[in-house]
């Protein structure tokens, strides 16, 4: 495990390797590029300025060509990989929450902003980009429809396991997805999670009507 | 005469804006904030805020009691109109490249004898900050109607152009956010805000060349500064300071990818 981290580290220090590797032209280059960012913010409540160090996964991903260029195909796998390892299944082995809790985490795009406070429940961010339950008409379109996800997929453990890595680490399918790792950032809870599940698993939720 | 038109498209907005929220389909709404941008065309309250921009401008101030009229926006000493449409650019006296709101910092300290340093520590809701954002917006509507003209023949314009460009693309945070997130893409939206696709020329112009704006949702008349540290604050990053080259260098990236795109200064938004 620690071992990956460091040919992780390894191979995004060493990016310009790449044949996609992004030149950003003069004036650009690493020294100044960091320079500008170090100097250029301040600490807002909890938005430290250390969230400005990238791990390998988002100093990898901010270069735009390695987000589908064939040239970085392994190494996109490699970001997957490492980020599957980071899924924490259910502690106890359930997958489905309460759909209508679930709804709630969906429709709040709160929390972890330089405005909101420590220890407040953070939000899921959902409908910001995906269409979910047909009731909101509010929905976001940077991610795909979620309406019938249930309904569209067969009913079995794949499905769970699935769904719940999603959600827990979209890293870990697509290494520059634009999803945020809800579980492994610690934005959601694992009960936010069970609860998000039901809302698009549950037979009984809307989205599935 | 302008309080009055105020006052009617205050109410105008508030009525437009209930029938948003009543819309039962999500294309719709936007075709109806689409309508009340229409119906505030005559009379856009960033009216007001050009009003005391420009009486600002023009009022002796500071330590050694002299306006701001003397200020040099890039196209000499005095000259405000057609100045916002070709900024950010490059400065000799301070050898840096400068936005209309930094620049304007500098005028204040050089001219007046400000210390500007509480302008740039200031809240976002502050009189300090209060008064840039009517000093741009003054600025910006000198500026309706020309055609974005920004120049990158300097090295120093090249290098935040090409800074502004790795930094919009620039990763980090909790939620793994970059301006790219909301701002790579042809035709997708938040909830039902539509998101220009910046690194295009018709993304850049619309996010570009709008701002000053009036927001209708909050009242509050926004400068360029404004919107991005907002942007910054839902990418969950710490907060831009004022005026800080990674405010200048996206600035730059939009406005040179927006060149010949005509300024619609001051706008108004949701
Ligand atoms: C900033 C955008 C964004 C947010 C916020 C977001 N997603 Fe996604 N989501 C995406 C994108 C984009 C995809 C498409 C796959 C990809 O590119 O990784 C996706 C894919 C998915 C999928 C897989 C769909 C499929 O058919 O395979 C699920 C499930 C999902 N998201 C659930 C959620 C849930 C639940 C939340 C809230 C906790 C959420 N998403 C928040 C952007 C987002
Ligand atoms: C998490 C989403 C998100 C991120 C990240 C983000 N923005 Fe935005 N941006 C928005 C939304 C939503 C709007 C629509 C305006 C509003 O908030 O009412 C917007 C509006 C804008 C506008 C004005 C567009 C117009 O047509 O008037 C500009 C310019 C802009 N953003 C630039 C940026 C830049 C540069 C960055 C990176 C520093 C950034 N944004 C990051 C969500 C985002």
């Amino acid at each position: 495990m620690k071992k990956t981290i460091l040919i992780l580290a390894a191979i995004a220090a060493s990016a310009p390797a790449f044949a996609a590797d992004t030149n950003w032209g003069k004036g650009a280059e690493d020294a100044a590029f960091k320079a500008m960012v170090h100097s250029s913010f301040r600490e807002v409540g909890m938005a430290t300025l250390s969230r400005l160090d990238q791990d390998a996964t988002q100093a990898f991903c901010s270069d735009p060509k390695h987000a589908d260029d064939k040239d970085a195909a392994k190494m996109r796998a490699k970001i997957e990989a490492e980020n599957m390892a980071t899924i924490k299944w259910p502690s106890d082995g359930k997958f489905l929450g309460d759909w209508k809790k679930g709804e709630k985490v969906a429709q709040s795009g709160r929390g972890l902003t330089s405005t909101d406070k420590p220890g407040q429940v953070n939000g899921g961010n959902c409908y910001n980009c995906h269409q979910i339950s047909p009731k909101e008409i509010s929905y976001g379109t940077i991610g795909p429809s979620l309406l019938h996800y249930g309904k569209l997929r067969p009913n079995n453990e794949e499905t769970l396991k699935y769904t719940w890595g999603r959600i827990y680490n979209a890293k870990a399918y697509n290494a520059c997805s634009n999803m945020p790792r809800g579980g492994h950032m610690g934005i959601i809870t694992e009960e936010q999670i069970k609860d998000l599940m039901a809302l698009l698993l549950d037979p009984q939720s809307p989205v599935n009507q | 005469m302008r309080r009055w038109n105020f006052a009617l498209a205050a109410v105008t907005a508030a009525s437009l804006l209930g029938a948003v929220g009543a819309f039962a389909e999500a294309d719709k709404s936007i075709e109806g904030i689409e309508k009340y941008r229409e119906a505030l065309k005559d009379g856009n309250p960033a009216e007001l805020f050009e009003a005391s921009g420009e009486e600002l401008w023009k009022k002796p101030a500071g330590p050694k009691n002299v306006s701001l009229e003397k200020c040099d926006l890039g196209l000499g000493a005095g000259v405000v109109a057609g100045a916002y449409a070709q900024l950010p650019r490059y400065f000799k006296d301070t050898d840096k490249v400068q936005d209309a709101e930094s620049r304007v910092l500098t005028c204040m300290s050089t001219l007046q004898g400000v210390d500007v340093s509480k302008y740039v520590k200031a809240k976002w809701k502050s009189p300090e900050r209060d008064d840039l954002n009517a000093i741009a917006t003054y600025i910006s509507g000198m500026s309706k109607d020309k055609p974005v003209k920004v120049s990158l023949a300097h090295p120093k314009e090249q290098a935040m152009y090409n800074l502004g460009k790795r930094m919009f693309y620039y990763q980090g945070g909790p939620h793994d956010f970059s301006c790219s997130t909301c701002h790579g893409q042809e035709g997708v939206r938040i909830r039902l805000q539509e998101l220009p696709n910046i690194p295009t020329p018709k993304g850049a112009a619309s996010g570009w060349t709008s701002w000053p704006a009036y927001r209708v949702s909050s009242g509050q008349m926004w400068g360029m500064q404004w919107r991005l540290a907002d942007c910054f604050r839902q990418q969950r990053f710490p907060e831009p300071i004022y005026g800080s080259d990674v405010t200048i260098a996206l600035s730059m990236f939009m406005a040179a990818t927006a060149n010949g795109a005509i300024m619609a200064t001051p706008g108004i938004k949701r």
